[in-house]
């Protein structure tokens, strides 16, 4: 029964890479992570699975689970300026949460990365940016700093999952 | 011993939202126990005046994230009522199996990733999961089942979209929902082994003589609507409530208090539900709490994990008993016009009941709202609480007291953003 539920893996002879941007698309420059995958989305791979998240965390473990690598884009608010990158190796430690753990309502980021570590479902390469947003009011549009903060971790996110599989 | 001590803790982890504890021992007795509800109150029911009467299920689902479909269904209730409309059939079997899912999201929640932790002496879930990845891992997967269902039916697995005065914008194919019944079977064996887990822990020796306070139904396990009653005789439509229960300012809580006219607080939740109406449970949930020992009537707090492990698992089973009945309904809403008056609802969120109270003008305009939720009601329950599981643990060191303390809260499973529409720990020995 166990094997008609959850099938093993099909046989594979290339990594599957994941990109997830997680955020609120009604709160402003919460949206950051959101806006970072749909530009990856255009300029990575076809194979690279991008997706957008609402930061539900079990949906969010359930989105981890079968990749090699992860890179998880999200807004963040620690006081810095606007538009400021934050760049953590999840897979060598646990998210700080002063960036990443600022919901009341659920766990946060930095909790589901770290309850898919103590499962064993975090990725061997988990990679989390974190955008210094400044307005998280209600409504769209990002303010100019995080838009162009947004074009800068889609550019260092491309380049590291070329890096990550050796192609130019 | 006349030493003074104060415990403290200014900010309340494994609850929703932000809140405090003090506790003041002096001369060796509990001289002041104050739960603070410091998160700012949110408003809502001022900016509901001047909206529409349909979006009320919308704009009040958004005072949760954790029980937006109570808020819904409470509102939806009450406005219906105004406009003369009944639901009913179909549509009320989908109401209910929608809140169905809630209860499993929230007590999936609560028992394994809030609660569980503290009676294991583990700090976290995370820390929990470490120890016991294979139980973590169910209760994710009991969740996820629970979000799966609010998501077919609901259309969203948080603040649901679907959910309109008069019934839904669309109703589900019967296919979408029978996809789901190998998954709630599964949530119902887990279920079932969260109960025996959950019966075997080692609970404090403590009971309260509490008011319970829940709906009632006569043929089935409130959660959808009901008359409120009470196990000291109140048996009221809940067109009544506002003569029963008053709600009154404390300086230290941003949550006002709510108390029955006349006696005092009340406890409302899985301990009130289950003691009043063990007896319209699902076979399969009344034979787990029969083997988990629970009594009749049950009155230790602590107890409340246990409880709410059967409720998830009538809850498995009520969504099961609701898809095998499902037929599509011939319209997914029924028509509502607008009038003028005033309406009440309340339901059974997973913390108790959630009443609402409108007044619309004649086009529908609301004129004024009410909202009382469950974590308001049980304030004082909790504080009385405290109270009565420090005077037990005088001599317990301040740290093994604190943990005691906010175990003591977690029992209620208390939602403070719902309830300022509502925690940090203080205990102070003196």
């Amino acid at each position: 029964m166990h094997l008609v539920r959850d099938p093993l893996p099909q046989a594979r002879d290339r990594a599957i890479l994941k990109v997830i941007g997680i955020g609120n698309p009604w709160r402003r420059d919460d949206a950051a992570g959101l806006a970072a995958a749909r530009r990856l989305q255009e300029i990575l791979p076809a194979d690279v699975d991008v997706r957008e998240e609402a930061g539900e965390p079990t949906a969010l473990i359930d989105a981890l689970d079968g990749a090699d690598a992860v890179w998880l884009v999200d807004a963040v608010s620690s006081g810095v300026e606007a538009g400021t990158v934050h760049r953590v190796d999840a897979s060598q430690r646990a998210l700080p949460a002063e960036l990443f753990a600022p919901s009341t309502h659920h766990f946060g980021l930095a909790e589901a990365i770290e309850l898919a570590r103590a499962l064993g479902r975090l990725p061997r390469t988990a990679v989390a940016f974190g955008i210094e947003g400044s307005t998280f009011e209600a409504g769209d549009g990002l303010s100019p700093p995080v838009d162009a903060a947004v074009g800068e971790v889609a550019e260092r996110v491309r380049a590291e999952v070329a890096a990550w599989t050796g192609a130019p | 011993m006349a030493e003074r001590r104060t415990i403290r803790n200014d900010l309340l982890a494994r609850v929703e939202g932000e809140g405090a504890l003090l506790v003041q021992i002096a001369g060796g007795q509990v001289a002041d126990v104050k739960l603070k509800i410091y998160e700012p109150p949110r408003f809502f029911e001022a900016f509901l005046r001047g909206r529409a009467f349909t979006e009320a299920p919308d704009i009040t689902a958004r005072i949760c994230g954790i029980c937006p479909v109570a808020y819904q269904m409470s509102s939806v209730q009450a406005m219906e009522q105004i406009c003369g409309v009944q639901v009913d059939g179909q549509l009320r079997a989908l109401r209910r199996l929608l809140y169905c899912g809630e209860w499993i999201e929230s007590h999936a929640l609560h028992v394994f990733m809030l609660h569980l932790p503290d009676f294991l002496g583990h700090e976290s879930a995370i820390e929990l999961a470490t120890h016991d990845r294979e139980l973590v891992s169910r209760a994710l997967e009991l969740k996820k089942v629970g979000n799966e269902l609010m998501t077919v039916v609901g259309g969203r697995e948080i603040h649901p979209v679907n959910v309109r005065v008069g019934g839904f914008y669309r109703a589900p194919r019967k296919r979408e929902l029978t996809a789901l019944v190998d998954r709630l079977e599964r949530a119902r064996e887990v279920a079932l082994e969260a109960v025996e887990i959950t019966a075997g822990l080692d609970f404090p020796d403590y009971e309260h003589d509490y008011e319970l306070v829940c709906l009632a139904e006569p043929d089935e396990y409130p959660i959808d609507r009901g008359r409120i009653v009470s196990n000291r005789g109140l048996d009221i439509a809940v067109a009544e409530y506002d003569e029963h229960f008053v709600e009154e300012h404390v300086e230290w809580s941003n949550a006002l208090h709510s108390r029955v006219v006349g006696r005092g607080s009340y406890l409302c939740g899985p301990l009130a539900r289950f003691s009043l109406s063990a007896d319209r449970l699902s076979p399969m949930a009344r034979e787990a709490a029969s083997e988990a020992g629970l009594e009749a009537e049950e009155r230790n707090p602590f107890r409340s994990i246990v409880v709410r492990s059967v409720e998830l698992v009538y809850a498995a089973d009520e969504a099961l008993r609701l898809i095998a009945d499902y037929e599509e309904p011939d319209a997914p809403a029924v028509p509502v016009e607008p009038r003028a008056g005033v309406g009440y609802g309340c339901t059974e969120a997973p913390r108790g009941i959630l009443y609402h109270r409108y007044q619309l003008d004649a086009d529908g305009t609301i004129l004024d709202a009410k909202i009382v939720p469950p974590t308001s009601q049980n304030q004082k329950a909790i504080e009385e609480d405290l109270r009565g599981v420090v005077e037990r643990s005088l001599d317990v060191p301040d740290d093994e007291l604190t943990l005691l303390c906010e175990q003591t809260i977690r029992n209620y499973d208390p939602c403070i953003s719902c309830a300022t529409h509502f925690l940090k720990l203080e205990i102070a020995r003196s």
